[in-house]
């Protein structure tokens, strides 16, 4: 893979990692490298091995096959873990608790953390510290975590659904955070359902697709890997007539309109144009990375679909 | 992959994780959170003292004054199960069920911590019921004991919180949180009272007796009867060696589960 010829010393690496979960083989040989300075975004449908891919890193559960370093150590080691932030999406903390107890609780852990006002500041605090953690909003909990994930000062951060239930503001702080963190030489590995966060913060993708990875590269590069180009138009001509035609990824039929995917816009076009004159309500796009995602997943979808439902 | 040129980073000089600090923080926190919560703090801390007051004073009062120093051993004891049961089993569960086991996981949070945290509260829990129990029994029982009884009687108690500990461990990291509770009174309060810590085995038909060293709580019952001059025939090494052996079976059962599950 690519990934090989990174310049960067990574923080943490799986290399050929499998791990079996009752039927399902939630990862199957997964390398996956996590460079310093970088934001690397790890995508995938629910049931890919996202969290089961996070938790062997963390040491949270073992790999039944593969290495995994963390720090030059295994994960299991809390040497290697003091370096490391984690924000878990299911991890709800204790609610009795004031916020400023759980960040002092958690400070301890670390040998050399931040500042509580740095804290404060970072992930955007002001007034909560004194507030019981079970009282706070949905978006305000979830900045608790993400002060508590990065109050250790960690070299690597993990960051798992980050901004859900935050509102824009509030999203936009963890993203001048994010972006911060990484200036200072933070590696993040990011997992989120919006591809819009991905494409603003990551730079690496990661996509994961039943247990595997199917593409590693920025993000131009993974939206390179899939249909570069989104042709629409209204016409006579069938979908699957054009499916057949060099350089097609994909052609359907959609309310009434014919979608097609294809690597370049220009050839198909022509022949779409020669076929049928009468071509109206021509669109043509640059495949999102959304596009490129969904794209890359669906053609496996079929085939794993009832794998999947339980490997994550 | 060559793992030798991965960075470990660079760390401020003299700066390192002080563990005493963190079994402070931990047990700490972990108070805080059980006092913030009188559903749990109520039950443990009043309840052998009220029960002491009913079967102890109220109504073993009018026979000798036997009932008062019987069951002043034996609520304590009924204090540190209850202490060590509830405290470790439905915190353990309710921290695993929500995720913040995990995450202390996989956060650098020292294993041990965790462990000492739950260990010291419980034991302070069970010194609070004893004194209690100790302030009833001399001021409205007529119970005399030396000082070396008083002190003996504490230690025992208080230590014999662990075996109870060991048990609770198991227990949550088997339940869910809402499971928990009613596993551990399945357990609580049939043992307590087959164990004579309510009333004496000796008003009860004789089966009940014959049965009670199946129970933990008998034997550290019978340690703590001891120490105030009321010894049973049983010799104290096999009372020591049944809670030892508890203790060590429920802590390899706990562990082994806690590791393999997430």
């Amino acid at each position: 893979m690519s990934e090989n010829a990174n310049p960067l010393a990574p923080l943490a690496c799986l290399a050929d990692v499998r791990r079996r979960r009752g039927a399902v083989q939630a990862l199957d040989g997964v390398d996956l490298m996590l460079p310093a300075g970088q934001v690397t975004a790890l995508l995938g449908v629910n049931g890919a091995g996202k969290t089961t891919a996070i938790e062997i890193l963390l040491g949270l559960q073992p790999a039944d096959a593969g290495e995994i370093v963390l720090f030059d150590r295994h994960p299991s080691d809390l040497e290697a873990r003091r370096h490391v932030g984690v924000m878990l999406q299911q991890a709800q903390l204790p609610e009795r608790l004031q916020v400023g107890e759980l960040l002092s609780l958690t400070r301890s852990w670390y040998p050399d953390p931040r500042s509580v006002a740095d804290c404060v500041a970072l992930a955007g605090l002001d007034g909560l510290l004194g507030r019981r953690y079970g009282r706070l909003s949905g978006g305000q909990q979830r900045r608790v975590q993400f002060a508590l994930a990065l109050c250790g000062r960690p070299q690597l951060l993990f960051l798992d659904e980050p901004t859900t239930g935050l509102d824009i503001g509030a999203r936009q702080q963890v993203w001048r955070a994010i972006r911060r963190l990484v200036a200072d030489g933070v590696g993040i590995l990011l997992t989120t359902h919006y591809l819009e966060e991905a494409e603003a913060l990551a730079d690496r993708v990661v996509v994961l697709d039943a247990g595997r990875v199917r593409a590693v590269g920025s993000v131009g590069e993974v939206r390179a890997q899939v249909a570069q180009r989104r042709i629409r138009c209204t016409t006579v001509v069938q979908a699957d007539v054009v499916a057949a035609w060099p350089g097609v990824r994909t052609a359907e039929a959609v309310d009434g309109q014919l979608v097609v995917m294809a690597e370049q816009a220009e050839p198909v076009l022509r022949r779409l144009l020669e076929t049928d004159p009468q071509l109206d309500d021509l669109e043509v796009q640059r495949a999102g990375l959304a596009e490129a995602f969904v794209a890359m997943t669906a053609a496996t979808d079929i085939a794993s679909d009832t794998n999947r439902q339980e490997a994550a | 992959m060559d793992t030798t040129t991965m960075t470990t980073g660079t760390r401020r000089p003299g700066t390192r994780v002080r563990l005493w600090r963190c079994y402070l923080l931990d047990t700490r926190c972990e108070l805080l959170r059980l006092l913030r919560e009188p559903m749990y703090i109520i039950p443990t801390l009043l309840f052998p003292a009220l029960f002491y007051v009913m079967f102890g004073l109220l109504l073993g009062g009018r026979g000798s004054g036997g009932a008062a120093r019987y069951l002043l051993a034996t609520y304590g004891v009924f204090g540190a199960v209850g202490a060590g049961l509830f405290g470790f089993a439905v915190t353990l569960a309710i921290d695993r069920e929500r995720g913040f086991f995990a995450l202390r996981r996989a956060l650098p949070a020292p294993p041990s911590a965790w462990l000492v945290a739950r260990l010291l509260i419980a034991m302070l829990f069970t010194l609070v019921i004893v004194l209690e129990l100790a302030a009833l029994a001399v001021a409205f029982g007529g119970v005399t004991l030396t000082a070396g009884q008083w002190a003996l009687l504490w230690t025992v108690t208080v230590l014999g919180a662990l075996p109870f500990c060991a048990i609770g461990l198991w227990l949550g990291s088997l339940a869910s949180a809402n499971a928990a509770p009613a596993w551990v009174n399945l357990l609580f309060l049939p043992m307590a009272f087959l164990s004579g810590l309510w009333l004496p085995l000796s008003m009860l038909p004789d089966v009940f007796a014959r049965l009670a060293p199946v129970w933990p709580a008998w034997h550290l019952a019978q340690i703590a009867l001891g120490a105030t001059g009321q010894s049973g025939s049983t010799p104290l090494w096999l009372h020591l060696l049944v809670l030892a052996v508890v203790t060590v079976a429920c802590c390899v059962l706990a562990l082994r589960r806690l590791v393999r599950a997430v």
